[in-house]
């Protein structure tokens, strides 16, 4: 069954693995990713990003249907591995290693 | 040369002569006898920021909140229009009185009376004792003697503040003082979509606060968080505050707007992650319309305004930004060089898809940068408890971490003062 609405087939090979409900999973998903599979999500993504949005953008947030959040967790993640792919080339900034910040609550989806 | 007007006196830092502009000396981070001065002359005794009156909005509702510093945990608790705050332990024997799973962890939720774990002993919501198991079994046991023992508690602007002392010398609203008075009108209220971030940390609670009080690391610590053909012009450039303002033991630290505005770049200096979202490191770009902000935002009329952030003393800050958004930060000691971080971003509720992308890309921006200053504050508390060296000169874009540590040094030694003349 397709996890994505039919209009971003092309995103559906990506969905399993990155569309994630909370920043928690995102985050542990980009640590433990190579840049290059980060690289295809981003290179994937950002060409349709601003239809993913607008697609997104047809429903009211509290009645969106499942294929349309699973979408919106989709460019949550191109937003969390954006920042290796375009400014650290690594996981996470550089000299950070020592340290942790944790999300512990957000609103959703 | 200074890119924006000097006080009259040369600086910022001579403008408050009670500074000085000499080296300051860092003992005050690495004393672990120093911080139990702290805890009884600060935290004992100074009002505490510990939470917003949205997370508890109907009667019943609580939370209970570990404050190590004052070596207690606190119930605070929605009955009708009050806020009330209690030390979180039974009178019967001592239990920690509410707490889940773990009892060193803090929790919430919605009750009608407390009720012990240990003997079953209640309470209700203004903390009185209404039942005692076999009640009969005691020697003259008044339920009336057996209340929570209260904590002083007041809400400003929907931030609920606690004090420690048996009487607080001054009113919540007389120890804020005019300057973050100045801040009361803006919604907070309104802005409940709520992204919290926590860390604990191995750096003194003042040395983990110096970085949220000076800019002047952003354009080398952070100058990552840019595109890098842009790096060596930002750091080339430093930073510098149009207006900075000291009042009694808090401050203010203003940005020009200018600094802020990534929308109106060349396109070609933006992440294009960025573009795509219409986010980043200084919020949505689309500004959420928050009505006439209040003249207290700005104080220093600075224009184009970016960003005013107010330092509550001892530990907490509200930082509110011209795109329509706040954040808070607060550095809670858990000893003499370890503390938990606690940062939250708010805005407005989302009414799209889009405008979620975009505070998510404000949140995933604060918790890259937040990663930084972390780590980076580790390093300065393994550095300083070398005590190789301890006189450091700060200049005048650290004004307010200079009037930090005279302000948490003033009030260790007026309470000593006080006890002397007991
Ligand atoms: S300690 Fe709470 S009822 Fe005994
Ligand atoms: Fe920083």
């Amino acid at each position: 069954m397709a996890l994505l609405p039919s209009e971003f087939a092309n995103l559906e090979p990506f969905a399993t693995r990155w569309s994630l409900a909370t920043e928690r999973e995102r985050w542990e998903e980009r640590v433990s990713s190579s840049i290059d599979d980060m690289q295809a999500l981003y290179d994937a993504i950002i060409p349709e990003v601003g239809e993913a949005i607008a697609y997104c953008d047809k429903f009211p947030l509290d009645e969106m249907p499942d294929d349309a959040v699973n979408l919106l967790r989709l460019i949550y993640s191109f937003v969390m591995v954006s920042f290796a792919v375009e400014l650290w080339r690594q996981q996470c900034p550089p000299d950070t290693l020592g340290t942790q910040f944790e999300r512990i609550s957000e609103p959703l989806p | 040369m200074a890119r924006y007007p000097k006080p009259a006196a040369g600086s910022w830092t001579e403008h408050y002569p009670q500074l000085g502009t000499g080296p300051v000396s860092y003992e005050d981070s690495i004393s672990p006898e120093w911080y139990q001065q702290e805890r009884e002359a600060i935290f004992k005794r100074a009002w505490l920021q510990v939470g917003r009156v949205e997370q508890i909005p109907r009667t019943g509702r609580y939370f209970t909140k570990d404050i190590s510093a004052a070596n207690t945990s606190i119930i605070v608790v929605r009955d009708g229009d009050d806020v009330r705050a209690f030390h979180n332990v039974c009178r019967h024997r001592g239990n920690k009185l509410v707490w889940q799973d773990f009892p060193n962890e803090d929790t919430s939720g919605t009750v009608r009376q407390f009720t012990c774990k240990y003997h079953g002993w209640r309470y209700g919501l203004d903390g009185s004792c209404v039942f005692a198991q076999q009640e009969g079994e005691f020697f003259n046991l008044d339920k009336a003697d057996y209340g929570l023992v209260p904590v002083h508690c007041d809400v400003f602007a929907g931030f609920i503040f606690v004090n420690f002392s048996e009487q607080p010398a001054q009113s919540l609203r007389e120890f804020l003082g005019p300057m973050l008075l100045g801040v009361e009108d803006y919604p907070f209220g309104q802005m409940t979509d709520r992204y919290a971030f926590r860390v604990e940390c191995r750096s003194n609670w003042k040395v983990f606060s110096d970085a949220f009080m000076e800019f002047y690391h952003a354009p080398v610590v952070h100058v990552g968080q840019h595109l890098s053909p842009l790096r060596a012009a930002i750091t080339q450039m430093g930073y510098e505050a149009p207006h900075y303002q000291v009042e009694g033991a808090h401050g203010l630290v203003t940005t020009a707007g200018s600094l802020h505005r990534v929308w109106d770049m060349p396109k070609e200096n933006v992440k294009p992650a960025d573009l795509a979202t219409r986010s980043g490191l200084f919020g949505p770009w689309d500004k959420s319309d928050l009505g006439e902000l209040p003249p207290g935002i700005n104080p220093g009329k600075v224009d184009p305004w970016g960003l005013s952030s107010f330092q509550f003393f001892p530990n907490f800050a509200i930082l509110i930004w011209e795109a329509g958004w706040y954040n808070t930060h607060q550095f809670w000691p858990t000893s003499h060089n370890t503390l938990l971080f606690e940062g939250n971003v708010y805005s407005l509720p989302a009414k799209s898809a889009s405008e979620r992308v975009g505070r998510e890309m404000a949140a995933v921006s604060f918790k890259e940068y937040s990663l930084q200053d972390a780590n980076t504050l580790e390093a300065t508390q393994l550095g300083l408890e070398s005590g190789v060296i301890d006189q450091f000169p700060l200049n005048d874009q650290e004004v307010l971490v200079r009037n930090f540590h005279k302000a948490t040094a003033d009030w260790v030694h007026e309470y000593e003062h006080e006890l002397a003349k007991a």
